[in-house]
């Protein structure tokens, strides 16, 4: 593969997926990447099972596709990098410098610049996906965690864990223009589709701001309350919007459950039990199906989403932590 | 007109140094420390990191600028290991006198009751980063004062509710003689009562057993009592408690200042994120951190977050934002952190921890609290007598 010419390798990467996906009669997958065991669990989602575990970089976090999901990247935040699959056949195809302890990430609309967020340096890395260059260092706040990139491109935004803040990156200049101020310990920012509302979550403040992007400023914030759970164990994380407008799926860490908020009046509709501390969370293609990780128990439940109900859980690896699932 | 123009420019002068200030807010902090003499011990002590507190300090002085950058708040801070207990006076004279008004202090308890003393009239907020002294929870009570090191009984409480949920129940409790050995055995005795466990017998090791034998042969016979499930060890410098565990007449666990040890802060703690924390701490100071590094880190940590939401360096403000309940710390223990209004203690999660691994971290499931559990350790509101607030007499 390395040494075909540069112009034949997207080639060659077409014919081989195409070969592959007349084979597998598109059945969905997730991939889930396992903390503590350095490791990806493929899952299809037809059968609902594990069909493959594969060996990746140590501490593998946060996963991400690359637009025509051919590929996807892993932060593996021990080894320091950010690792490149090759999706047709599962081999690391490249290593990108990420800069250390890469943890979260999001590729630009452009599906060349990729956003890493390095928690131990306090630094925001941006890198070419294709010439494998960091094209900026941009210095944020302590432990940098959730990364999102608006719809249009032109904000990049990073949460800071221990500096409580959304920070603003303009893409143009990869220049931080602009701080939030949130509550303690944000961990994840989701744009909705439009890109005019973000969502980020305060994991020890046990909240969800709902940030307008125009002016930048709190519009809402999110409250959580479940019977019989101690306030200071709901710690909300991953957050999943629905493309539809009508729902936010909040997990709630340590909680062990999922909020399922109504996108419109920002009230919490239901809370729906998953495994121990519940992660990252992602949708199937028609977004019937939710999946999230959940760190502890080390498994995968899979909500129905028409119904609001968990319908399996599927054992995974030690830690899961980042889903993310390819049509 | 020379002088009116003087004016004018003295005018600006001042309003542009008035809105220099506002737009970036100098914030100083002072960290003092006096390590007393811990005297002869029998064990080959492990000696204490020479900048305990001082790296914690100046770690959290980092994270603090990080965030200040995006604020326009710089933090800076000044550290002195005072030799003597009167330099600790002299030192902190000094600073009031040159309008510093945040204090972190390792200091043992009279040291810092004088410390108290001197700096009330000034205004200035003390953070106790160093002594475990339940009675500065209860009776001895200093205004001004915030205490971010957790005191013996929420250390030994975090012992007792983990033994009676191991079902621990039977205790021998023993202790050195020094003042702090005898101060942890009383904690542990409160802690006992409180969480229903027995103490079958408490003994004191003392310099008089006979020696010409090792501690290793004494230990079997000096521990062969009424059967008993956990052996509870009072010695916080070390002195002859290294040598217990494995040694016992009974073979029993070993807990307290020895073997199963509850901590403010450890290596092992890596969960909630504390990993980061870790790093961070062994990237700069090449070692690890320890219960006195985190008190100090959480006190520069507390003044950052109190400084942010305020937006106000002025201490008054500061000290009562931080003891009311709108103040938040996150502090890398699974949940937010605030103090207590009445005796100004952290209130926190306290890691039961062995040499190289996290056995549990009270407050543990099933122990209840009418308002929060993290209250089921050390002295709640019933039980002490202080009533701290601020004041400058």
């Amino acid at each position: 593969m390395k040494c075909l010419p540069k112009i034949l390798q997207p080639l060659t990467l077409s014919l081989l997926s195409a070969a592959l996906f007349s084979h597998q009669a598109m059945a969905e997958t997730a991939y889930i990447s396992n903390e503590k065991d350095n490791t990806i669990s493929i899952i299809d989602l037809d059968t609902l099972e594990v069909t493959d575990t594969l060996e990746v970089g140590e501490r593998p976090r946060g996963i991400i596709f690359s637009h025509d999901r051919s590929k996807l990247y892993i932060c593996a935040s021990d080894s320091d990098t950010v690792q490149v699959m090759n999706l047709s056949d599962h081999s690391i195809i490249a290593q990108l410098p990420s800069g250390e302890d890469p943890e979260q990430f999001a590729l630009h609309p452009d599906d060349r610049r990729l956003y890493i967020a390095n928690e131990d340096d306090a630094l925001v890395t941006v890198v070419d996906t294709q010439t494998h260059e960091v094209l900026a260092q941009i210095d944020v706040g302590v432990e940098p965690e959730g990364m999102a990139i608006s719809p249009d491109g032109k904000w990049a935004l990073s949460t800071s864990e221990t500096t409580n803040m959304v920070h603003w990156i303009d893409t143009e200049t990869n220049q931080l223009v602009d701080n939030t101020l949130v509550d303690q310990r944000p961990r994840h920012v989701e744009f909705n589709k439009k890109g005019d509302i973000v969502w980020a979550s305060s994991e020890i403040g046990g909240t969800v701001s709902v940030i307008d992007v125009a002016s930048r400023q709190i519009s809402h914030k999110l409250t959580f309350k479940i019977k019989g759970i101690h306030p200071d164990k709901i710690q909300p994380v991953g957050v999943k919007l629905s493309d539809d407008g009508r729902y936010a799926f909040i997990a709630l860490g340590p909680a062990n459950h999922v909020a399922v908020v109504d996108a419109k009046t920002y009230e919490v509709i239901d809370y729906l039990l998953v495994g121990r501390r519940v992660w990252h969370m992602d949708f199937n293609a028609d977004q019937s199906r939710l999946l999230t990780t959940n760190g502890i128990s080390g498994d995968v439940s899979v909500i129905d989403v028409e119904k609001m109900k968990v319908i399996k859980s599927i054992k995974v690896g030690r830690y899961p932590w980042g889903v993310r699932i390819k049509p | 007109m020379r002088t009116l123009k003087i004016l004018l420019w003295a005018l600006t002068g001042s309003l542009f140094s008035l809105s220099a200030l506002a737009n970036n807010q100098e914030i100083r902090i002072g960290y003092i420390a006096y390590h007393p003499h811990q005297g002869p011990v029998l064990s080959n002590l492990i000696p204490e990191p020479e900048d305990r507190g001082f790296s914690g300090a100046e770690l959290g002085l980092k994270d603090n600028n990080t965030t200040g950058r995006f604020l326009k708040q710089h933090y800076t801070l000044l550290s002195e290991l005072a030799e003597t207990p009167e330099q600790v006076n002299q030192i902190a004279q000094q600073w009031l006198e040159d309008g510093l008004r945040l204090l972190i202090t390792n200091l043992p308890k009279q040291e810092l009751t004088e410390l108290n003393k001197l700096a009330t009239p000034y205004g200035a907020i003390i953070f106790n980063a160093g002594s475990y002294e339940d009675e500065l929870r209860t009776e001895e009570c200093l205004s001004n004062t915030l205490h971010t090191i957790p005191s013996r009984a929420m250390l030994t409480d975090a012992l007792g509710q983990w033994s009676n949920a191991r079902r621990l129940k039977r205790w021998l409790l023993i202790k050195g003689s020094e003042p702090e050995d005898l101060a942890y055995a009383e904690a542990l005795k409160r802690s006992a009562k409180r969480f229903g466990l027995k103490i079958v017998e408490e003994k004191t090791w003392s310099f008089d057993t006979d020696l010409r034998r090792t501690a290793q042969r004494e230990l079997p016979l000096f521990t062969q009592t009424d059967e008993y499930d956990l052996v509870v060890v009072a010695d916080e410098r070390g002195d002859f408690g290294e040598y217990v565990m494995y040694n016992t007449w009974y073979p029993r666990p070993v807990a307290g200042t020895q073997g199963l040890t509850p901590v403010a802060w450890h290596r092992v703690v890596e969960q909630w994120g504390a990993a980061q924390l870790q790093s961070r701490f062994e990237k700069n100071y090449q070692r690890w951190m320890n219960s006195i590094d985190y008190a100090a880190w959480a006190a520069v940590r507390t003044i950052g977050e109190a400084v942010t939401q305020t937006k106000t360096s002025d201490a008054e403000t500061l000290f009562n934002f931080i003891n009311s309940d709108q103040f938040q710390l996150a502090a890398f223990k699974g949940r937010k952190l605030n103090y207590r209004s009445w005796s100004g203690q952290l209130r926190q999660p306290i890691p039961l921890v062995q040499p190289r691994s996290l056995v549990a971290q009270p407050p543990l499931e099933g122990f209840l609290h009418p308002v929060t559990d993290l209250d089921t350790l050390g002295f709640d509101k019933p039980e002490s007598n202080c009533k701290v607030s601020y004041t400058v007499n």
